[in-house]
């Protein structure tokens, strides 16, 4: 391939002369704006939806439906969240159940995360590669697949609208075991063999060593599984028919689903108010967010 | 010569005795292995338990009820092939094959793309202008589904919808978008890729991090334009979290289900049935569960095709 010629590239002279080393894709001043401006225009659309969303909980039936659209709240009112809390759905309790179910699936993803994690990236066992090879590969086959006989075992052990049919199926978190076993790998191994010269047993070492030295896998396990749990509807849906033991997305979205008595406001209320505890996680803990990510993709 | 039959002699007596020796030696090496293993037995026993009666049993029971005809009832029927050969002739179920190419076709290279332009603008800036489109782009994937969906259900509403007053003002013309089938499926496609936007973003911010200033200092100097250092530096180097993007994408949007659940249950005329909408339906509306169950196997063997395909990509992108 052809060197590209000096005269083609006319910020070289300007740039050479003691200017600081640039780490922009320099396009020209110009070229710069349009992107950011683009890139700009880009991000409010991103985030348009859930201004509408949030600015939409806050009108009534008539200013939600109102031809030319509010684009700010005319007269913002908190009516719809108490319509929805002390309206004639239990939706408090969906939150509640929400919070419960996602909490069991982070706790539990967590525990057997970190122990299966140090296991498959520390231990011996048998069929320790052929656990790892599965666990990639469950992390990228689409779960769907096994959602017919999933229910169907669901309806064996009778865990319709229970807890355990929530919670339980999603204990054993592949994306989790894989984060926590790639993290592991770097453990020194003079600080495990210190600590169990100095007489920790297994379970001392894996409490008191390895786990704090994991915590920020983790950190990220626990919030991904939480988001996750919060945010799993079609399994919710499919396993909860009775009413105080849906979940609160599941119950929004059956407020709509009964289109006749549609309510705008009180919809986005109970979209609102499912997405605040995620957007709570996410500005807390976006480091996390972008490690877990970024963590993830990284080959094994 | 002589010493064969000999040979002969002091064999046979050891080979008489083995089964019992042997079955004992095997025995006391599995029970050693066992006894050795048994921290990291202890371990993983949790999630190897919770792993095999939750994902990897119904896993192969959804693979063998392909080959069965059952309903809510106990008993099942082994029909053979015929589930699959329905599924051929099943005008709703190619519609949603059809559907669910065309959203991943749309959507996942789009996302990949859009991500690494993105990211290309946003990671010159400074650090708290980083943060703020990382937010932008990535929070809307931390919203449910369900929330998402319930918003632009009412963005899309003909008359009173957000997106057609802002198109009317530009002097755009009224659509029906989830109402017309041409529109139906490209307004859930425009949803699915503000949900899933996040993380080509995120990830490929990440991956611009790990390219060395000096290297495209180095080749500033040595006289490569913009252009060429894209083309030369940056996107081969960005090349193996392009592929991941492209595989995670692809997988995510072949499921998608929720934006279909919500907004449009299919319809217009099955203009957005999906894979996953189909199962769903077909087991939990219908109660064919050996028939959703073959669809679930040809879904299966669809994603591990197009994970296998790119990880052999991947691969050679490892090796080269």
């Amino acid at each position: 391939m052809a060197q590209p010629a000096p005269v083609l590239n006319p910020d070289r002279a300007v740039a050479l002369p003691g200017g600081p080393p640039q780490r922009r894709l320099d396009f020209g001043k110009l070229g710069h704006f349009v992107a950011v401006g683009l890139l700009t225009l880009a991000a409010v659309a991103s985030l348009l939806p859930l201004y509408w969303m949030i600015t939409g909980s806050l009108k009534l039936q008539q200013n939600a439906m109102s031809v030319p659209p509010e684009l700010w709240p005319s007269s913002p009112t908190l009516e719809n969240y108490r319509k929805l809390f002390f309206g004639s759905k239990p939706a408090l309790r969906w939150f509640l159940n929400s919070l419960c179910v996602a909490g069991g699936i982070a706790a539990g993803a967590v525990a057997t995360s970190s122990m299966a994690g140090y296991a498959l990236a520390r231990k011996e066992f048998p069929g320790r590669k052929l656990f790892f090879v599965l666990i990639i590969a469950t992390m990228i086959l689409p779960r769907e697949v096994a959602l017919v006989p999933l229910a169907m075992l669901m309806r064996q052990f009778q865990w319709f609208d229970t807890y355990q049919g929530l919670i339980v199926p999603f204990l054993c978190y592949p994306f989790g075991i894989f984060l926590i076993r790639q993290f592991a790998r770097g453990l020194p191994q003079e600080l495990l063999d210190a600590a169990q010269v100095d007489g920790a047993g297994e379970l001392q070492v894996f409490s008191r060593v390895v786990l704090p030295i994991l915590k920020p896998a983790v950190g990220a396990v626990a919030i991904f599984a939480f988001v996750g749990g919060w945010n799993e509807y079609l399994w919710q849906l499919i396993i909860v028919n009775r009413e105080d033991m849906l979940t609160l997305p599941v119950g929004v979205s059956k407020l709509v689903s009964s289109l006749t008595t549609f309510d705008l406001g009180v919809a986005m209320a109970g979209a609102t108010f499912a997405f605040l505890p995620m957007l709570v996680i996410f500005l807390a803990f976006q480091g996390y967010f972008v490690k877990g990510v970024t963590l993830g993709a990284v080959k094994g | 010569m002589r010493e064969l039959p000999e040979a002969r002699v002091t064999l046979a007596p050891v080979e008489a005795k083995a089964p019992g020796l042997r079955a004992r030696r095997l025995l006391a090496g599995v029970l050693g292995r066992l006894y050795r293993d048994r921290w990291g037995l202890f371990f993983a026993a949790p999630a190897l338990v919770l792993f095999s009666l939750f994902i990897l049993y119904p896993l192969a029971q959804g693979l063998l009820l392909s080959f069965f005809e059952a309903g809510l009832s106990q008993d099942r029927r082994f029909v053979g092939l015929a589930n699959f050969a329905r599924l051929m002739g099943d005008s709703a179920f190619l519609q949603a094959v059809r559907n669910t190419g065309a959203l991943v076709l749309g959507v996942a290279p789009l996302s990949t793309l859009l991500g690494l332009a993105i990211s290309l603008v946003v990671f010159p800036l400074s650090q708290r202008a980083q943060g703020f489109f990382r937010l932008a782009f990535y929070l809307p994937g931390v919203a449910s589904g369900v929330v998402l969906s319930l918003v632009w259900l009412w963005i899309y509403q003909p008359t009173y919808g957000l997106l057609n007053h802002l198109l009317g003002l530009a002097g755009g013309p009224r659509i029906a978008w989830l109402g017309s089938s041409e529109w139906a499926l490209p307004s859930l496609g425009l949803v699915v890729l503000t949900w899933i936007l996040g993380q080509p973003v995120l990830l490929m911010l990440a991956g611009l991090g790990t390219i060395s200033p000096e290297l495209m200092e180095a080749a500033h100097l040595d006289g490569a334009g913009p252009a060429a250092r894209l083309w030369r530096i940056t996107l081969p180097l960005l090349r193996p979290t392009l592929l991941f993007v492209l595989v995670t994408q692809t997988i995510a949007v072949m499921q998608t289900v929720v934006v279909v659940i919500v907004m449009t249950r299919g319809g217009p005329a099955n203009a957005t049935q999906t894979f996953v909408y189909r199962i769903y339906e077909t087991a939990f509306d219908f109660y064919q569960f050996g028939y959703a169950s073959a669809m679930g196997t040809v879904l299966f063997l669809f994603a591990a095709a197009i994970t296998l395909v790119q990880f052999r990509l991947l691969g050679r992108e490892l090796e080269g």
